[in-house]
This record gives C-alpha cells, structure tokens and sequence, in this order.
C-alpha cells in the first residue's frame, strides 16, 4: 500500500518538475543565441571555486557561514534521499545500512550534525529577514511573492529537519524491540539520545506511526520541494551552477561590440565597409526592449537570482536612495519572461502580431507582441541611473551581471527610440562635432601653450 | 619644458618612448589640467620622451557608449584608431581611468591594439628604476585616504600599484570603510556626469565625500580627473573644502619629488 502510494507520488512529482523545469528552459532559450564555451578550463574553475566553493559568499562571513550549514546539509542528504527511494521503491527499510554498517552510521551521523546546523541557520535566517530586518532583504521589491517566498522555504527546511529527527529518533527505539525489521544503525549523532528523551516509554505502535510520520514528512517536503522549485527563487540551488560557468569571462570594461552598426558608420566616415548588407526594408532595432533581445545567458541570470540582494546592497544609486535597484532588475526580466513563456504556450492568436497576413496561423517568438515590453517592467528612471560601477557585478555570489541588461536596454532607448535623458544630447552633439565630452571654443591642446 | 604633439615629433622624425593620452577633462577641465601639467613635469623629469596627439585627439567614446549610444562611440573610436595607427603608437599612458579602459579593453576589437598603461602604473615603475626619486617629506606621517576609481579598480584590478605609489611617499594610509573591490563609485561614470542625477536621498558624491571625512585624513588621493571633480564638489557641499584636498596621485608625486 505504501509502496504503492509511494511510487504514484514519486511519478507525479517527477513528471510535474519535469515539464516546469521544460517550461523554465524554454524560457531561457527566448533569448539570442550566445556561444558562452570558450575556455572551458577557466569555466570548471569558476564552477569549482564559486558555485561549489561558494567563494564569493565569503566577502560577508555571517551569512556565508550559516548558508555553507544549509548548503553542505542540503548535498549530504541526497545520500539519505538515495536511500528513501530505494526504500519506497522497493519496499524495504534502511536498504543501506547492513550493507554500509560502520560507514553508514558515518554518513547518518554527518547528516544529522549537518541537519542539526542547517536547523540553527534556519532560525537565524528567519531572524534576519523577520526580526533584525537586515535592510537588503526587506527592500521594497520584495514585498509581496518574494518575502513570502524565502519565508516559506526557511519554515519547510524546519519541517525537513523535524521529519528526519523524528523518523530517526523513533528508529532508535525500534530497533531494539524488533532488530529484524529495523536493522542496526549503530548510534546515531543525535538521535541515539534525542530519540529515547523524546519518545522513550512510548508504545511500539506509537514509535511506528512516528517513524512513518517522520518518513512521509521527510519526503513530502522534498516532492513539494521539487515541484515549488519552479516557482520560486530557489532556483539557484540547480542553475548556480550553469550560471556560472557560462558566465561572461572577457574583461568588466568591454562592453559588447555592435557590428551591425560598424558598417554605417564607416560609410559615414569614408572608411571602406566590409560587407553592406543594410538594405533591409525594415528599420532595424538595436540593444533590448524585450527578452528575445537578451542574451540567453542574461535571461539564466535572471532565472539563477535568489534576492539576496547584495547587488542592490552595494549600488551606489540604490543606497542613495535612487530607483535603480539591479536585483530589480534581474527579477524583472525573469518575470516578464515567465510572463512571454506562458502567452506563447497559451498560443492564443491575440498575442500573435500577423500584419493582417492570413499565412501566419501560429503563434511563435518572431510574431509574439503583446503590446508590452521590458520597459513596461523596468522604468527608464532606473535605467538612467546607473553609474556602471560593477559594484553588483563584483557583488553576485553567482555572477550574474545585472549590468549588461541595463546598458543594452539604454542601447534601445537611445539608437532605436532616440530618447533618453535629454542632459545626454548636448553631450552627443558635442561628441559628434567636436570629439569632446563639452562644446569647447579652445584648442584641445591649448593647455601646453601655458606650462 | 614643451609638450610635443606627434604631428610635430612626425615631422622631425623623432622616436618617441610613448604616447600621452590627455583626454577631454585633461585637456579642458582647470582642475584636471593641473594633473595633465603635473604628470608632463614628471615624465620630463625622467627623461622620457612622450608627445600627444593634440588637437588630432578625440574623445574616446566611452560615456557615449555607456550611454546607450554605441553609433558616435564607433564614430570616435575609429578616428582614434585610425589616428594612432597612422602614427604607429604603440606605448599610450593616460591619468583618465575612463580613457584607459577604452583604449585597452575596447579598442583592440576595433582595430586598436596599444600597450595602455595608467599613469599610476607607469609613475611606479619610474619610482622603481630611480628615474625619478621622491627627495622630501611632504606628506611623511599625513594621514591620507585613497578613493579607488572603479575603471582602474573594480573594472580593471589595479588596487595595489596607487597605494604602493602612496607608500613611496611615506604617507599614513587610511583605509575608508568601502575599499578596493568594495570601493564606493564617486558617481559620475556611466556618463553620470554629464547630466542631473535621478531623485533620490542623497547625491553620490556626498555619500562618498562623508566616508572619506569620517577617515579624518588631510587629503584624499584619487586618480581619474571625474572622481576628483565629484569628491571635490561633496567637499564644498560639506563645507570642508578648505580642510580636506582632494588631490591626483601624480600631483603628491610631484610635490615629492621638488626639492
């Protein structure tokens, strides 16, 4: 009965991930295609030293340390979770443990240590976020989804360690009264003596039911886990990973080329133009309004964000009180790609833009318009902003780069839109015809006359 | 001392050891022409011989690219290019940190490939092989404090060769409370500069100039002409102008080296 309980909720879990997490890819692939794949052996150092090591958490050492308890808990309990399926699977109980022996009381031992520290860093995340309101995890952007968020995965990861203790603890006890259906673990770190101080005196039938309740528990917040995941920002426990390694490894100060307008500007300027291919009727459009402009290494960024808000912490717009909040804008663009993958899975035609032309039956990336855009999530305020410090580049535990986003949609406002903020067209114009930053009426070399 | 440009170094054939990127501000702004004379007496001092492009110089593109506006980006950057190839430089020092990225992170894909070095970078090793030598006290024991620029620090990773150049000096480092990869913008790049901020608390460049007053140092050393003109304004907004100099590194250098 349980087994078979068990293996239907097991396949249903799985198979509701599977298609979330196709959903989630596919809507990081909306975005340009970028070849992310040179240097792979600078990629799997990152990988190593960033994403495993988790070396950037450490410029803050608080938080870094009770994060690494969450973490390491998180990577040894697979070896449990192994466990769990093998046993639900086949219907049998500690399937490691006579085989393991001595190891196996090793592994559980760690695990319960482990759980025991990712539960106090549980209890201090809770206070930070909920009590001491440390001032970058109760910012205005989360208000809402996201603080429920992160508060309600710091109470499942409770739930996950009162399952544990619980089905461990009341093993303990069982194992002396029926060592044929429970087979020895030796003593375990904590629920040799937490088991018998809490349940000890208990009836058999009781000390099963709480085994099975511990289980049960212990699973249902994993399988609920598996299935939230897509909805929420703990994401970044699996595309950390990918994140990093695709990230971006020339220099912070180049700033992406824009072939497609060298051409014209060296026409302008006399120069010989490699290739002209700009006779295209439509006017073309430059840098990002939409997600199908970004990179798709900007859009896994976004997907990757946990608000952690270290970003947002160390701009310096931001902390002088400006819009411009780079974790916003990371969330934005997740969002409003959540939002273009669910209307184009819909494929309701309304969301397709057909000129009227009765070819087009089916709606696709090339013909989605909505009517809306980035710019309906990220304000031009915001945008306008930014310094381009890579203070919340240098920040990202993870390396997101919330810079680029920002410069390319600045790219649209100004080369496609010809807006902005008009202080910059002065600018402009003197740059055009003078070649400097000011309209000068001076020499650009006057300053040598007067040494 | 005269400032050759190379057109005139061209026209009599003379070999230069490298080019002096000036850059707008060096070039017009009254605060940092001071530093443009100050690293000139300097590279006089040591014997080097340098030249500018002069009025052949333009702006290298860089707030127009942060901007968003990558069309006169490319306009400048390919007459640059252009101009500094037809001259075959090869060697450039600029004081602009802003300078200094564009040229040597992203000119080379246009065309442009030069040894760029900060002026920081080359003072040092000027220190370093006795050209130039620092022969009095005047900033021995000062309590000083450092402003990392974010283009020569966080962008580029140049944290140490400005404090070794400060210890040459003999100065009493301050650390502020936000240094090196942490170190806070002045905010005025990105072409922040060159209009009004967004609303806000506070503008940037107080935020900035408090932290280096709760330092309580004499004198803040920086080394790109925008962060000096920002630092120095949150100065006079605090009214400390007259208390706190904000001052390039070159500049102390030079005060160093005058007997």
């Amino acid at each position: 009965m349980q087994q078979l309980l068990f293996i239907l909720l097991s396949s249903f879990t799985f198979l509701v991930a599977y298609r979330q997490f196709k959903k989630i890819y596919h809507n990081i692939t909306l975005g340009k295609s970028e070849k992310m794949t040179h240097d792979p052996v600078k990629r799997w150092s990152n990988v190593l030293l960033v994403a495993f090591g988790q070396q950037k958490m450490f410029k803050n050492w608080i938080p870094a340390i009770f994060h690494l308890f969450i973490y390491i808990a998180f990577l040894f309990t697979q070896i449990e979770l192994l466990e769990i399926l093998i046993d639900g699977i086949f219907g049998v109980h500690r399937f490691f443990a006579p085989i393991l022996s001595g190891f196996y009381t090793l592994i559980i031992s760690t695990i319960e240590i482990l759980s025991f520290l990712a539960l106090i860093a549980t209890i201090v995340f809770l206070n930070r976020r909920n009590l001491l309101k440390v001032p970058r995890l109760v910012k205005s952007e989360l208000n809402g989804w996201p603080r429920l968020d992160a508060n309600i995965i710091l109470i499942a990861e409770i739930f996950l360690v009162t399952g544990i203790f619980t089905m461990n603890g009341a093993d303990t006890l069982l194992q002396s009264i029926d060592a044929i259906h429970y087979p020895d673990t030796g003593r375990m770190a904590i629920s040799s003596w937490l088991g018998p101080t809490l349940f000890g005196g208990l009836e058999t039938d009781t000390l099963i039911l709480l085994e099975r309740s511990g289980w049960w528990m212990h699973l249902l917040v994993v399988f609920g886990f598996i299935i939230y995941l897509p909805y929420s920002k703990h994401l970044h426990i699996f595309l950390a990973f990918p994140n990093v390694y695709y990230s971006k490894l020339t220099s912070r100060g180049k700033m992406e080329n824009m072939p497609e307008i060298m051409n014209e500007v060296k026409t302008m300027l006399g120069m010989e133009a490699e290739n002209s291919t700009t006779s295209g009727a439509e006017i073309p459009e430059f840098g990002a309004n939409d997600v199908f402009d970004l990179s798709w290494v900007n859009i896994l960024n976004a997907y990757t964000c946990t608000e952690c808000g270290r970003c947002s912490a160390v701009c310096p717009a931001n902390l002088t009180g400006k819009k411009l909040s780079p974790r916003k804008i990371m969330m934005d663009i997740r969002d409003r790609a959540t939002e273009v993958g669910i209307n184009l899975a819909s494929g309701d035609m309304k969301f397709a833009k057909t000129n009227n032309n009765p070819d087009i039956k089916t709606l696709t990336s090339v013909n989605y318009n909505d009517g809306k855009s980035l710019f309906d999530y990220i304000s031009r305020e915001e945008l306008h902003a930014c310094t381009t410090c890579n203070a919340c580049v240098e920040a990202c535990p993870v390396m997101i780069d919330p810079l680029e986003p920002i410069l390319k949609m600045r790219r649209y406002e100004i080369l496609t839109e010809s807006a902005g903020p008009p202080d910059w067209t002065p600018m402009f114009t003197a740059m055009e015809n003078g070649g400097c930053v000011w309209q000068m009426t001076d020499e650009r070399e006057k300053w040598r006359q007067e040494i | 001392m005269r400032v050759q440009t190379m057109s005139e170094t061209a026209a009599t054939s003379t070999e230069i050891d490298i080019l002096f990127w000036v850059g707008c501000a060096g070039s017009f702004d009254a605060r940092a022409q001071r530093v443009t004379k100050a690293l000139s007496a300097l590279l006089d001092h040591a014997g080097i011989s340098f030249a500018i492009l002069g009025n052949e110089e333009m702006c290298t593109g860089d707030p127009a690219r942060r901007a968003g506006n990558e069309f006169i980006f490319q306009m400048l950057a390919l007459q640059n290019i252009n101009t500094l190839n037809m001259y075959g430089v090869k060697k450039i020092v600029t004081a602009c940190p802003h300078c200094f990225n564009t040229l040597k992170n992203e000119y080379p894909e246009l065309g442009g490939n030069y040894e760029v070095v900060h002026h920081t970078q080359l003072l040092l090793e000027l220190l370093g092989s006795g050209k130039i030598k620092v022969e009095n006290g005047t900033f021995m024991g000062k309590k000083i404090t450092y402003h990392d620029s974010c283009y020569i620090g966080r962008i580029n990773g140049i944290y140490e060769v400005p404090r070794l150049l400060l210890e040459k000096l003999d100065v009493d480092l301050v650390e502020m409370k936000r240094c090196k990869s942490n170190g806070l913008c002045c905010g005025a790049g990105g072409a922040q500069m060159f209009k009004e901020d967004e609303p806000g608390d506070k503008r940037i460049n107080i935020e900035r100039a408090e932290e280096a007053l709760a330092t309580n140092a004499t004198i803040v050393a920086a080394n790109c002409p925008f962060c000096i003109t920002m630092i120095t304004d949150g100065m006079k907004a605090k009214d400390k102008q007259d208390e706190v100099m904000v001052m390039d590194i070159s500049e102390m250098i030079l005060q160093g080296v005058k007997k």
